[in-house]
């Protein structure tokens, strides 16, 4: 019996890195960034008034938000949202967007 | 498919339990205890297969580890495809074979939309490879990880989330109930009670009153019963002239409440009559024969009464043992597991989520920060600290849109607003910007709903 731990310990690291590995088949979304499809849809719709924003620019998505957190660019909601977000963690959020095609 | 050393997982050694997974506390122990570099020293000369030729047969496994997600609406729906995707073992325990959806269902009782325009199937989940079970959770054993279903099926879990919506609280009126609520619809729950409240509506005499009773916070959709008044009023000013609507409130104060009554100024005064907490609005008693409507001050009749009552979380968040006194489920800000049972998460109106809002965009944008959550645990690693967001839309009239917005962190054990984000609309804005939010409005229910459902 004295080799049963042993067996035990073997056999949970695989599964951690199971579990691991099936998360990272997409790139983990940095803070904030899972709610953005409560209002811009994944994939592309006719007659939609929100904008579809997956697979566009890093550079281009940065630059609105920093936009609109600044107010230099009117909005409705995404004025206010804009705002609960830092520089870096916008840039997080801007560049897991264009990885979403 | 051959299962890889990887996709092994021991059994219990409970005899009770023959063939079930490990609850996760046991594999993440052990999965610390591999760290120990004695163990690890000995394990050197083990190869793969040496290691599987030393397991009894019956030992070997798979090892995708298993949730089981209770509720299908908004939150569990969204919940168990982001967990299917991520590469686990999802099944999804719902009772109903269609979702009914509750935003745009005010619109439905107006008569501006038919409700089948709130149905959504989950022909589209199946297909993701997610286990579908039609059927009610009776009993959780949060120590065994077992949930049971009405006709006495088993289901285990390394992780259980819950999302179970509401219950409303009949037993908190004197006089409501089950039956009342056939003679004064509360339609919180969307259905057959939005098409009664609309059938009502529809055939009610013009020149009577509506009575809208509204319950104290919490409750599922803060904005709602304002969203309601107002379209029950746009009903009125349009088919029913000489009719008012009184709005009997449990509380002073309510989300946009300034957009709200600035709107009902412009487009509804002299129809619509807002009475709150202080100015004796609280419904204490109903009696529904009569349809009248008690106050400590006043009784008040109604040609048509919709009682909103006070709720609380969904019934199997009680049976889990996850609900506390409130009636609400307290949960950890970073995970949505449970304060009160370990490898239970809750997610969406049920829970005590501090700022967020108890709506369908709260509960889609947590279920995809639980969904990220149980893969990390499952895997033994600690989750980000996530932020949130939640927008909500209010409809004061057709083509005229208001919202709230907020962004959530964890702070203090609870999710608060990040301070200086967040807010409503502008109070004084054009009617474009009220137009175009009433299609944003829409965009974002065709959106949403094509996100957990499509």
């Amino acid at each position: 019996m004295r080799c049963l731990p042993v067996a035990f310990a073997v056999a949970a690291i695989p599964l951690a890195t199971a579990a691991q590995e099936a998360s990272g088949l997409r790139r983990v979304a940095p803070p904030g960034a899972s709610s953005c499809s409560g209002c811009h849809a994944s994939r592309p719709a006719a007659g939609l008034a929100v904008p579809w924003i997956a697979g566009r620019p890093a550079a281009e998505i940065a630059d609105l938000m920093a936009a609109f957190r600044a107010g230099e660019r009117s909005g409705t909601v995404m004025t206010r949202i804009a705002r609960g977000f830092s520089p870096e963690e916008t840039r997080a959020i801007a560049e897991w967007l264009e990885g979403q095609r | 498919m051959r299962a890889r050393l990887q996709d092994v997982l021991l059994p219990s050694s409970d005899p009770a339990m023959p063939g079930h997974f490990l609850p996760q506390g046991e594999k993440v122990a052990r999965a610390q205890a591999s760290r120990s570099p004695t163990r690890r020293a000995l394990l050197g000369g083990l190869t793969a297969v040496s290691l599987a030729s030393i397991l009894p047969r019956p030992a070997i496994a798979q090892a995708r580890p298993k949730v089981v997600v209770i509720g299908g609406g908004f939150g569990g729906a969204t919940a168990a495809r982001e967990l299917k995707r991520a590469g686990l073992d999802v099944t999804l325990v719902e009772a109903n074979a269609t979702y009914v959806a509750c935003p745009f269902s005010n619109e439905v009782i107006a008569g501006l939309r038919p409700l089948e325009g709130q149905f959504f199937g989950y022909d589209a989940i199946r297909r993701e490879g997610i286990e579908l079970v039609q059927a009610t959770a009776t009993r959780i054993d949060a120590e065994a990880r077992r949930v049971t279903l009405a006709d006495g099926a088993q289901l285990s879990y390394d992780r259980l989330v819950l999302a179970p919506g509401i219950e409303l609280r009949f037993d908190a009126l004197p006089g409501y109930g089950e039956d009342a609520a056939e003679q004064m619809p509360h339609a919180w729950k969307a259905g057959s009670q939005t098409l009664l409240l609309r059938r009502q509506l529809e055939a009610m005499e013009d020149g009577g009153t509506v009575v809208i009773s509204v319950p104290p916070n919490p409750y599922r959709c803060p904005p709602g019963p304002y969203e309601r008044a107002s379209l029950i009023a746009h009903f009125l000013k349009t088919r029913k002239p000489r009719s008012k609507l009184l709005v009997l409130d449990a509380k002073d104060t309510f989300s946009k409440q300034r957009l709200f009554e600035q709107g009902w100024k412009e487009l509804y005064s002299n129809r619509l009559e807002w009475v709150g907490l202080a100015g004796g609005g609280q419904v204490t008693a109903v009696e529904p024969a009569t349809r009248t409507l008690v106050t400590d001050f006043a009784r008040h009749g109604a040609a048509v009464a919709n009682v909103i009552p006070p709720q609380r979380a969904g019934r199997i968040a009680e049976i889990a043992g996850v609900a506390d006194r409130s009636g609400w489920c307290p949960i950890d800000p970073v995970t949505f597991e449970s304060r009160l049972r370990a490898g239970i998460h809750v997610i969406g109106d049920s829970a005590i989520a501090g700022g967020m809002p108890k709506s369908a965009f709260s509960a889609n944008a947590q279920a995809k920060v639980c969904a990220a959550a149980v893969v990390d645990l499952l895997a033994d690693k600690e989750p980000a600290t996530p932020k949130l967001i939640n927008t909500c839309y209010s409809l004061v009239a057709p083509g005229y849109g208001i919202s709230v917005a907020g962004v959530y962190r964890p702070r203090n054990g609870l999710l608060a607003d990040v301070e200086g984000a967040g807010g409503t609309s502008p109070l004084e804005a054009p009617r474009q910007t009220r137009e175009l939010e009433a299609a944003y409005a829409e965009a974002w229910f065709r959106t949403i709903t094509a996100d957990v459902f499509g």
